[in-house]
């Protein structure tokens, strides 16, 4: 019997794959049986309704996309009236990604947000704080550990950070989030860049400066996830560029516990149901029969040939 | 934190049932109509045929010729016939995606997705029915004209272009008993005031119950204008850049006019068809 099943920290998800924040919603129930995902992982939302940032809010990238949707939002009081209730109907564990623009009201909205029905909070602390002159919290290790804390102390559901690439100390970053009381990393989120029409001069985008996502940054994430899951001992899931199974093999093999798919489904929205099938039939013609056989099993580099100390 | 029992991958709970479908589907034609447009013929399986008129699909345009396209692009639907197994795209080669179309041929395979979106209604009240289009809004009106002559409705199709051999889909509005009306730049007759004479001429001879029409900004502040005036209601099919076409990513919002607010609304989801009186030029 091959068993897909992970663990992250107390909870057991069916199986590694999840949709990431921003790219997935009850309209995906359009094209497959959502309930065969191993998570729901809803779009960030604020306690105050939002509208996003102006349109274009997307464009084409040779080998992925760049996006400023920004966080349109319905508000705290439409998630838990509306769209809280449609997640009951399905028996997989419902994920909220939250945001705020200071430590207080991130801490207030997780407290709002811990109600029966939602098994996990993942802080998207990629936004940016009001309390240092807009500067992202996961930009530096202080931030991140001091709105993780107030985070920590707001909430008892397991609380997952997600981690932002646009750091300079990625480790010290995941640290602080560990100390602070995180029982899992999300690894990672989008990579901000910028594109330029030439014909017109313009920004691609409406909001200028936008996130990459997609095949284009997964040696990026990739490279943090591992960093994260070697420096700290926490479950880490991996996200940005999975799109095949080798994507998500290499995440495994590099320490992640699950994965996150967002863009992939936007090219094609049978992708998670596909890796599933594809991870599974894996598995079986090579003889593993548990995940935990794959994850974080990087082997040491070097084609094994015998280095010559040739300084 | 309770304990979540795996559940079996692969085994749908019987009550599920896709709305749209991706699948792989052979190219029959795939031929230049005129300088600008192409005409693409696909051999679709019924999974994606139950389409209405003013749906669309998302393409996944091939990569070619140094064109990478990542994401997919929206195309109405130009023609569905489930009895035959076809879809057909009217299209018009622009950039990097519509060029990758444009280079399939006939045996190659192209991966769609749909049908997506809220196509257009026709109320019982609707009998006397006017559309108004350009350029590719043509393809997307196109297959109304059948669903007029279906439900036996009378329609006049104004379709405007920059010069009348562009004018596009003039055969199939007269195959489906349509009268058709092509107004030009080259001649002036397309512009709003000229226009504007022709369809007040309409109203007062003939009447109009309700109006159709297609992105061009232009023409929407006129029926808009008329529309209000004679009290005549109509449907508008808009576009805007989409990553998804589900409804999930909110890259597609136009702004729409609510009572006394402003809204945004998903052009993927709750459009690409919208009232004429709420949308925002
Ligand atoms: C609902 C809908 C129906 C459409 N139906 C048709 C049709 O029947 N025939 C037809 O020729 N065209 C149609 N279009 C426009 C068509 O989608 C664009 O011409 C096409 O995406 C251009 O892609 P490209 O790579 O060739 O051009 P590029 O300009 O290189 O495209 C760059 C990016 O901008 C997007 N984009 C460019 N123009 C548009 C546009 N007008 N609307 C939305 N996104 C755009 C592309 O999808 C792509 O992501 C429709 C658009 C929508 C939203
Ligand atoms: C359109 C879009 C919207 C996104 N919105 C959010 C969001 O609201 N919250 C968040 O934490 N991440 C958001 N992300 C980032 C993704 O969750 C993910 O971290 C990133 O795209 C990398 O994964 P991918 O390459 O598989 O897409 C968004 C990404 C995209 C493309
Ligand atoms: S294109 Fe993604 S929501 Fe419309």
């Amino acid at each position: 019997m091959t068993d897909l099943s992970t663990r992250i920290g107390e909870l057991r998800l069916a199986n590694p794959i999840m949709p990431a924040s921003g790219t997935f919603t009850e309209d995906l129930a359009d094209v497959f049986d959502l309930s065969i995902l191993g998570a729901h992982v809803l779009k960030t939302f604020t306690a105050e309704p939002r509208t996003g940032n102006p349109t274009p809010r997307v464009c084409d990238l040779a080998s992925g996309m760049m996006n400023s949707i920004g966080i349109p939002s319905k508000g705290l009081d439409h998630f838990l009236t509306r769209a809280l209730p449609f997640w009951a109907r399905y028996d997989v564990p419902l994920v909220v990604s939250i945001s705020a623009n200071s430590s207080d009201e991130f801490a207030r909205l997780a407290e709002a947000v811990t109600v029966p029905g939602i098994a996990v909070i993942e802080a998207n602390i990629s936004c940016p704080n009001v309390e240092a002159d807009g500067r992202a919290f996961a930009v530096h290790a202080d931030s991140t550990e001091r709105v993780v804390r107030g985070l920590r102390s707001a909430t008892d559901l397991p609380l997952w950070v997600k981690l932002s690439p646009n750091t300079g100390e990625p480790v010290e970053v995941a640290r602080a989030a560990e100390s602070a009381g995180a029982d899992a990393l999300v690894v990672a989120n989008t990579v901000l860049g910028l594109a330029i029409d030439v014909s017109t001069r313009k920004p691609r985008l409406g909001n200028v400066m936008g996130g990459v996502s997609g095949p284009a940054i997964k040696p990026i994430a990739l490279r943090m996830a591992y960093q994260a899951a070697r420096s700290t001992s926490i479950p880490v899931i991996g996200c940005g560029g999975i799109a095949t199974l080798e994507d998500m093999l290499e995440y495994l093999i590099a320490g992640c516990a699950a994965v996150q798919v967002g863009t992939a489904t936007f090219q094609s929205p049978t992708t998670m149901q596909r890796l599933l099938a594809e991870l599974e039939a894996w598995m079986m013609a090579n003889g593993i029969r548990s995940i935990a056989e794959i994850i974080g099993t990087l082997q040491e580099a070097g084609d094994g040939v015998l280095s010559v100390d040739v300084m | 934190m309770s304990m979540v029992t795996p559940l079996g991958h692969g085994s749908p709970r019987d009550s599920f049932l896709p709305r749209c479908a991706e699948v792989s589907v052979r190219v029959e034609r795939n031929d230049p109509v005129n300088e600008e447009y192409r005409l693409m013929v696909l051999r679709a399986p019924d999974a994606v045929l139950n389409c209405s008129p003013g749906q669309f699909f998302q393409l996944l345009c091939p990569v070619a010729g140094g064109d990478t396209p990542f994401l997919r692009r929206p195309m109405s639907i130009y023609g569905y016939d489930r009895a035959a197994g076809l879809l057909q795209f009217l299209y018009k080669v622009t950039g990097a995606g519509t060029r990758g179309l444009a280079t399939l041929r006939e045996g190659d395979m192209l991966n769609v997705l749909g049908p997506l979106g809220q196509g257009f209604s026709m109320p019982n009240e609707w009998r006397r029915l006017m559309l108004v289009a350009r350029g590719v809004g043509l393809a997307t009106l196109a297959p109304l004209a059948k669903e007029a002559q279906r439900l036996g409705r009378s329609l006049t199709a104004i379709c405007s272009a920059r010069s009348p051999e562009l004018a596009m889909s003039v055969e199939l509005f007269r195959d489906c008993g349509a009268e058709v009306i092509v107004v030009t730049d080259t001649d002036g007759s397309s512009a709003p005031e000229a226009l504007r004479i022709l369809i007040e001429d309409r109203i007062a001879r003939d009447g109009v119950d309700a109006f159709y029409t297609c992105g061009s900004s232009r023409l929407l502040r006129l029926l808009q204008d008329i529309g209000a005036r004679h009290g005549i209601p109509g449907e508008i099919a808009m576009e805007q850049q989409m990553a998804c076409g589900l409804g999930m990513c909110q890259a597609c919002v136009r702004s729409f006019r609510e009572g006394d607010t402003i809204r945004h609304r998903r052009v993927c989801r709750e459009g690409p068809v919208f009232p004429i009186a709420e949308a925002l030029a």
